[in-house]
This record gives structure tokens, sequence and C-alpha cells, in this order.
């Protein structure tokens, strides 16, 4: 492939998770990406959408399917030298010190000792972890981890960084500093890094970070829309202009695709198959957020980001809330805000009792999972089937954990409706309940 | 400023200015380098089968006899490490080594270990001719069955356990699989095998004992050792001298647990990748000797060049790997299918095999007579965990509520639990003897002697790890005894309590075979079993009746393991797990 100043490509990109027993399931399906010199590429999507299985295509950990991936114009097969990654997890080495940690990728490159506690000592001043050197990664708090793991990636002095959703392990004000010391870095050239790929679900800071957004869509993942962002560093972030694109970014994600308001006969039962991967929200949540949409400040119609930040909920956690709703028919939204439909007003507004029948009405109009579950219960003769009947189907549509997934989001669901109960001993599903 | 992190490092002069701790550390290994070499050239003494070793009941003997010992624990400690490294390895690398390894290291541990040595002994023999050395591995050997298994395990179950995300860490920067295996999955294991290995050498004791005393066919050997001491002190029905291989004993198994594992676990703590709250160990003194007296750093140093010098040579030698060939999937289906025929077609041929062996050398009665006698050994087994339950529970809730005590007593504890129970069975022969009990009553507490500690250690240690909080609620609620037992206690220490079980049972087993037929002097008695049945025909030199009687006695451990504990277990791990 011709080194065009594309640090990477990628081309086609299909990625199939194959087990012995079922046949493949797509979860890319044909990505087209580059990254430039000079350029913060931010990967936004759903959790399931293939964006972090995307990452770890790009860094050679995984194969991918179909498609091709080059780095300065060669093939990827395997982790490439240049390319340094940052986990969410941290994954650092409990038993070697910070110091330990840092020379890692060194040593196994075969740099000679002294050569290498010298860059190593660089890095770790550069990234403010001066004073800690002989400390174990267990003795550091969240944020001082990362910095050590920023540091791990730093020293081998990459030409591009993959950066695996980095800060969201850690608390907002933490978070909000490594960023912002990582930006000054990047902004002042101080790391020879030429490229940054970030895989977050943080919209700001996606918003905050990057030049171009991609935003990826679930099932199988692909890609969905790209928004470049070309607001000047530093970047403002409380400007009309930073929250207009935070707002738009906000409103794909958000919209269910082929399921956007005003197109009719759209409705959930003919796009909602019985094998929908239903989102994993909990009654709890989903009510306190139905709650706090009907309630003032709000009165039915609320500002997506603005709703993030009064409710205190992550990026992730609003998506698949604002998916239930949407699909259980209790909101809508389009444009970046969300409101109530008559049905979530009178849920809103109701007892306890009639909440719950509200619930259980939604659930069999709207959800085909629950109306199906319903309807061979209410068929078989003791009003009882085994879940793993229900797995099996499910299973045809998704993969085994999506699958168990789905079905205990359903079950808390259908428990809280009084549409069916469920015996975890037994695992059973019936229309009994506890005598 | 390089002396800031305290790392042995290169700058040696500064760094290897002598402490207080060199004091001890110096004479500390040099000794024990001339103690290792005296003992290991008396191994190799040349040998005449029928000659008597000399032996004497003199305490005076002891300490060189227990050290003997010793060094064969340590021997057999170090083939079980090597061996289980390998193993491990292998079974957690390769999808069809493991379809083959997994099982047959989970039948391995349900054979009884004295069986290994009935069946190994004379192929030991005839590898070094007018040797001692053979009698020395037979018995190396049969520790080593003694410890492998588990340790094995242990270390397979750590190796596919790796998280995912520091696997990609270390592919990401570059290490070799020769680099990740030294400086990722070995190090993630440490903890579990260290304390498997502390729990193995705690069985070993007991077989450390009962090989060193070895008669297969008539022939004799007593390698010089404790356990040799004590069957001389059998034969010779001298009780006092039984009463000196126990002090011995106990202070041999102090010291291998204040200088190798208390050290050890201490120091494994770091390789924790969670650091669990709480239960910090207190830095054992050993350790800190190792870590502040300089002689260890210039050791530790050359240890870390070496080591630094063979990952070299490692990934010099070692094929570019970056870009493995990845097999076609039909082509690897192919292979899957080949290798699973062959496992079945080599299974079929065994059961053959097995089938002509019965047939011609022992015929049907003899097996149904030999199932017969290892149900008695289950019945056995069965009352005996039963009772130890019975009593142990209340009595480990007890200590268990009562942190303080609880931490003085688990040591002690996990010492009996070491310490070989079979040095005690003369005193009970004795004691049989003397008031004319029932045999088949009173022999059988021998076989849980030793092993009854492991539930009695685990039931404090699940009581421990109940939350004070659901104490509290119990209390608050005014939940009255029976019912606090029923809906807190017991559930709440199920886990522990199959843990510790499963253990004494398997190690009841073990000791079937030295406590159905016991000595004292003339006079030996014997409970109806199936270890008496193996030890006697061992003693017989009976081969094929001793693999019959393996081979069924393997065969219960194994039903019975399948068919209760591991359900106990699942049951366990799936429903009452704490967190």
């Amino acid at each position: 492939m011709p080194d065009d100043g594309r640090l990477i490509y990628a081309e086609k990109v299909c990625k199939t998770y194959q087990t012995a027993e079922t046949p493949g399931r797509l979860v890319l399906d044909h990505v087209d990406f580059s990254l430039r010199e000079g350029e913060i590429v931010a990967i936004l999507g759903k959790s399931g959408s293939g964006k972090s299985t995307f990452l770890r295509v790009l860094a050679g950990l995984t194969p991918p399917s179909e498609g091709r991936v080059a780095y300065r114009g060669q093939i990827v097969e395997g982790p490439a030298h240049g390319i340094a990654m940052v986990f969410q997890t941290f994954a650092l080495f409990p038993w070697l010190t910070v110091l330990g940690n840092v020379e890692l990728g060194l040593e196994a490159q075969g740099v000679p000792r002294a050569e290498r506690r010298h860059r190593a000592l660089k890095a770790i001043d550069l990234i403010g972890l001066d004073g800690f050197e002989s400390a174990y990664p267990k003795e550091l708090s969240g944020g001082m981890r990362q910095r050590v793991g920023f540091a791990r990636a730093l020293v081998v002095n990459p030409d591009v960084l993959l950066l695996d959703e980095p800060f969201s392990a850690l608390d907002v004000l933490t978070a909000e500093t490594l960023r912002g010391d990582l930006m000054d870095l990047w902004v002042e050239r101080r790391v020879p890094t030429k490229g940054i790929i970030l895989v977050s679900h943080n919209i700001e800071e996606a918003v905050e970070i990057a030049d171009r957004i991609i935003i990826f869509g679930s099932d199988p993942g692909h890609i969905r829309a790209e928004i470049p962002v070309t607001l000047l560093r530093p970047r403002d972030v409380t400007s009309p202009r930073f929250l207009q694109i935070v707002d738009e970014v906000y409103a794909i994600l958000t919209t269910v695709p082929g399921r956007e308001p005003g197109r009719r006969g759209a409705r959930g039962a003919e796009t909602v198959g019985v094998g929908y991967r239903l989102p994993a929200a909990s009654i709890q949540q989903l009510v306190g957020l139905l709650d706090a949409i009907c309630a003032p400040p709000y009165s039915g119609r609320a500002d997506l980001p603005h709703l993030v930040e009064s409710e205190h909920i992550e990026d992730e956690a609003l998506f698949v809330l604002v998916e239930a709703l949407q699909l259980l028919g209790f909101a809508q939204v389009a444009g970046g805000d969300i409101w109530a439909t008559p049905i979530g007003r009178n849920f809103a507004e109701a007892d306890l009792q009639t909440r719950k029948q509200i619930f259980a009405e939604q659930l069999r109009r709207s959800i085909p999972l629950a109306a199906h579950i319903r309807k061979v219960l209410d068929e078989r003769p003791g009003h009882s089937a085994p879940e793993a009947r229900f797995l099996a189907e499910l299973e045809d549509h998704l993969s085994e954990e999506e699958a168990a997934e789905v079905l205990e989001t359903m079950i808390n669901w259908g428990r809280y409706a009084e549409l069916f109960a469920y015996d975890y001993d037994r695992g059973v599903l019936s229309l009994e309940n506890p005598t | 400023m390089q002396q800031r992190w305290g790392l042995p490092i290169v700058a040696w002069p500064t760094r290897l200015r002598p402490t207080y701790w060199d004091g001890i550390a110096l004479p500390l290994v040099l000794g024990s380098i001339v103690l290792i070499a005296w003992a290991s050239r008396q191994m190799n003494v040349p040998y005449r089968i029928g000659e008597m070793l000399p032996l004497s009941l003199d305490p005076l003997y002891l300490p060189e006899y227990g050290l003997r010992t010793v060094l064969r624990m340590a021997l057999a400690l170090a083939a079980s490490l090597t061996f289980s490294l390998a193993y491990a390895a292998l079974a957690a690398k390769s999808r069809r080594a493991e379809k083959l390894l997994i099982p047959v290291l989970d039948i391995l541990q349900s054979v009884p270990i004295l069986g290994f040595l009935s069946i190994t002994v004379t192929g030991f023999i005839a590898l070094f001719p007018g040797s001692l050395l053979g009698y020395e591995c037979a018995a190396i050997f049969a520790i080593f069955t003694s410890q492998a298994w588990n340790m094995t395990f242990s270390l397979y179950q750590s190796f596919i356990s790796v998280p995912a995300d520091l696997r990609e860490a270390a592919r990401m920067y570059h290490l070799s699989p020769w680099q990740s295996f030294w400086q990722l999955e070995v190090p993630f294991a440490l903890p579990n095998l260290v304390w498997n290995m502390m729990m193995s050498v705690s069985g070993g004791w007991f077989f450390v004992v009962a090989s060193e005393a070895i008669s297969v066919a008539g022939q004799d050997v007593k390698l010089p050792g404790v356990g040799s001491y004590i069957a001389l002190a059998i034969e010779q029905r001298d009780l006092a001298a039984v009463g000196y291989a126990i002090l011995a004993m106990l202070v041999f198994i102090l010291i291998y647990d204040q200088l190798l594992f208390r050290p050890l676990l201490a120091w494994a703590q770091r390789f924790k990748v969670e650091a669990i709250g709480g239960d910090e160990i207190e830095p054992p003194w050993f350790l800190t000797m190792l870590q502040r007296a300089r002689l260890f750093d210039l050791l530790r140093s050359l240890f870390d060049h070496a080591a630094a010098l063979l990952s070299l040579a490692a990934k010099r030698a070692a094929p570019r790997r970056e870009r493995l060939p990845r097999l076609r999937l039909a082509e690897a289906r192919w292979v899957d299918l080949a290798w699973n025929g062959l496992l079945l077609a080599g299974a079929f041929y065994a059961l053959l095999e097995i089938a002509r062996f019965v047939q011609s050398e022992v015929g049907p009665r003899e097996v149904l007579h030999v199932l017969l006698l290892g149900f008695v050994t289950l019945v056995r087994v069965v009352v005996l965990i039963a009772l130890a339950a019975v009593f142990w529970v209340p009595v480990g809730v007890w200590i268990g509520l009562r942190p303080r005590l609880a931490h003085r007593v688990q040591p002690i504890v996990q010492f009996l639990a070491a310490f070989p129970a079979n040095l005690f069975f003369p005193v009970a022969v004795a004691a049989i003897l003397r008031f004319h009990l029932n045999v088949e009553i009173w022999l059988s507490p021998l076989m849980i002697l030793g092993t009854q500690w492991y539930i009695l250690f685990n039931v404090i240690a699940g009581t421990l790890s109940l939350p004070t909080d659901y104490q509290y609620v119990a209390s608050n609620l005014g939940v009255s005894r029976w019912l606090w037992w029923r809906r807190l206690v017991l559930p709440g220490i199920f886990p522990a309590f199959v843990t510790g079980a499963v253990t004494a049972s398997g190690g009841s087993w073990n000791a079937s075979i030295v406590s159905e037929v016991v000595r004292w002097g003339n006079d030996t008695l014997v409970a109806t079993g199936i270890g008496a049945y193996i030890a006697q025909e061992t003693d017989k030199g009976d081969f094929p009746r001793i693999a019959l009687g393996i081979c069924v006695l393997s065969l219960y451990v194994l039903l019975f393991n399948r068919l209760l504990w591991r359900r106990l277990y699942l049951l366990a791990e799936e429903r009452l797990r704490l967190d």
C-alpha cells in the first residue's frame, strides 16, 4: 500500500467471531478508516458497537476476518513497532514498580540497561510521576496508575497512540486533569507521537479532544457518521459552537436508526425483532430518568447534555436508558432532545400498581421478546418453560453472552411488570409467583 | 541518584556494604551448601540388595536422619515445580494437548500416592543397579506424586486466567513468548502456586515418612531418615524412640515453615493482582533478612543478570514469531478430528488391554472382591468425614467468631495438618493392643488423624471471612441459635467447608493404605478394606494384584469426587459465594 501521509489505513475491515458451535457473528462490517499525520480521531459508539474490537484490529492484537489494515504502508499482521496502546483498565503488571512497568517495553526490545533507565525516567518525568518511581501500582490512585499507563506507552516513542477509553475508569476530576495534561503534551509537541485514536463513550471528552469524531453504529458495527471538529485549541467547553457539536453527536447517538420520529409506520414491533439486543437498563434508573424528564425544570422535554449533567449519568448509561425508554414507547428523541410521550407522562404520574400495569402493557405491545415469552407461557400446559429454551432462540441472533444478558434484562423487566415469574434455582420462567 | 529506588543494580561497591543481617546470612548460606553436598553424597553410596543399612535408634542420629528426610523433600519439591511448570504451560498453550493432559491430571490426582511407590520402585531400582540411588529416586518420586498434581492444577488455572488486558499489554509492548511466560504468566500464578506448594509439602511429610521404609516383594529397605527411624522403632517396640522421632519431625517442619514458606507467602503477596485488604501478612524475620542482607542482593543481581542473558538468548534463538502463520480453519478442524480419533483409539485399546489383564491375571471374582473391599473403605471415609465435620464445624465456627484467637490458632492448625500423622500410629496401635479394642473400628480414626485439620482450618477461615455486617443483622433481628446456624453460618461457611472436606477426604483415601494395616513389633493389626489389600499385596510383591487394588481405589476416588465433591463445589461456587 502506498505511504501517502496516512499513518493508519483500514480498508473494508470485517470481523466475525466464530466459535465451534455457532456460525460466525459479524461484529464489524466493512469499516473504512484512516488516520492522518497530526490528527486526533475519536471513535464513539454504544457498548457493543465494535469500537473496541476495531481498535484491537488496528493495533494488530486481533486479525480482521476480511479487509486489511496498514501502518505506514505496511500491512499490520501483529502488534507493530511504533504503535502503543493505553488501556481502560490500566493493565499494569502489579509485581513491577512504576519504573519496572515503564521499562517493560524497552526491556522487551532489548534496549541496554542504562539507556532504558534514562528513557524511562524521562517519560516518568514528562507525565508527572517523578517521586513515584519505586511505588507499586497498588499503592497508587487510579489517576496515577493511568499516568503509568501513559508513561509506558510514551517511553517507546510511538508514532501512533491508541487510547482505549483511558479516562473512563477515573472520576470526573481526575480524568479532566489527566486529559488536560495529555493535550498539553500534544499541543506543545513535547512527544513525538504523530497521531492519536481515542475510543470513548464520553461525548464531551471526544469533542474536546478530537479533530474528527467517528460514530459507530451497532449490529454489526459500522461507521454511521463522521463529524469534523475544527474548533481552535484550547477549546472552550462553554462556547455555543462547542455545545452545538455536542448536541449534534448526542442526536446521532441517541436516535435508533430507522426509528426517527416522523417516519410513520416505523413502530417498535416492526423494526425490533425477538432477537433484538435489548438495552440492559435497570428499572430503577428507567423510572428515575422518566420521572426527571416529566418533573420540573424539564416538565416533559429535556436537552440531553443538560440531562446528563443534572442527573449525573454517564453518557454510556444514558444511551442505554434512552434507548429503553424509546423502545418502551415512554419517550422520543430527536435533535439531542428527549420528550415524554403521553404514555410516558401517564406512567410518571401513576401510582406503583398502575405503573406496573402500564409497564406490562408496553412490554407486550412493543417488546416482541416479552410478548413471545408470555405467549409461550400462556400456551404451555404447566404455564412454565425453561430459560434454556429462550436462550437458544436468542442465540440464533446474538452471541452466547449477549443472549444471556438480554434474557436477564428481559427477566428483570418482566418481574417488575409481573408479566411472568422466574425461579433462579431451577432456571424456569413461569406465570406463578411464589406462594 | 540511582540509590533512590532501592533496586538491586550494578553499583555493587556501595550497595554491598555489609549489614548486621549478613552476620547471620553468611554462615547460613555456607553451612547449607556444605550440608547439601554431604547429604547428596550419602544418596549415591554403593548398595547390594539384601544388605542391611546401618540404622540406629540413638536419638543423636536424628538430626542427620531428619536432614536427609528434608533433602528428599526439597528434591521432590524442585522436581514438582519443574514438572508442573512444563505440564501446565503445555496444557494452557495447546488446545489439543489440553484435551488429554487435564483429564489425565485429574485421574492422576485420584491415584493413591503410595500406589505409585508400590508400582515404580522396582523400575527405579533397575535404573541404578548397585546403588542406593534407585531407592532414593523411588522415595522422592512418591513424594513428587503427592505434590505435583495440585501444583500443576493451580498453575494451569492461573495460566488460563491471566487477565486479557495484561496479555494484550504484553503483546502490544512486544514481549516474546518466553518473556511473557516469565514476566507475566509465572508472576501472575505465583501467589496461588506458593499456597499450593505449602499445602503440598504439608501432605508430603506424610508420604516422605511412609516411603522411606520401602518393603516390596520381601525386600525390606530402610533409607536413612525419620521415616525409617520410626519403622525401626516399630519393629523394636521402642515407644521412647517414637517420641524422639515425633519431636525431631516437629522441629524440622517448624524450620521448613519458618525458612521457606513464611517468607515465600509474604513475598508472593506482591504478585496479587487485586490487593485484598485486611489480610496483610506480617513480614517474617527470614524474609527481612533476605531483603536486608547485602549478600542476597549480590546473589539476586547475579540471578537477574543470568535471567536477562537467558531471556535475550531465547529471543535471539526463537524464530521471528511476530507473524504467526495462521492455520486455515478447515485444516485445523481436520487435525482436530484426527487428534480426537487418535485419543479415542488409544482409550479403546487401553480398555481392551485392561479387560484382557483382568481375565488372565486375576479373574472377575477377585475384581468383585476388591470392589467390595473398596466399598468398605468408602464407608469408613464417609463416616469419618461426617464425624469430623460434626465435631470440627462447631469448634471452627466458635474459634472463627473470635478473630484474635483465630489468628493465633490458624498457624497451629496448619502445622497439625502438615505433621505426618503416621508418626502417631504406633502410639495408637500400642493402645489398641493394650486395651484389646476392636480393630475394624479403632484403626479407622487413623485415616483421618492427619486430614481432619483441613476441615477445621477451612471452617475457621470461612467463619473469619463472614462479613461482620451479617452477624450484626442477625443479632439485630434477634435470630435465635438454631436459625442462626441454618440461615447464616452454615450457608456462609459452606464453600470453605467443602474445600476443607475435599482435601480431608482425598487425604483419607491416601492414608488408607498405611492405616488399615499397622504393626507394632511382631503384632500386625489388619482392618478389612482396600488399603489393607494393597498394602498386603505390596508386601508379597504380587504386581497384578497391586495394580488391581490401585485401579479400583483410584476409580472409587474418582467417582466419589465426581459424584459428590465436585457437585457440592459447583453448588458452593454458584450459589453461596459471598461476593
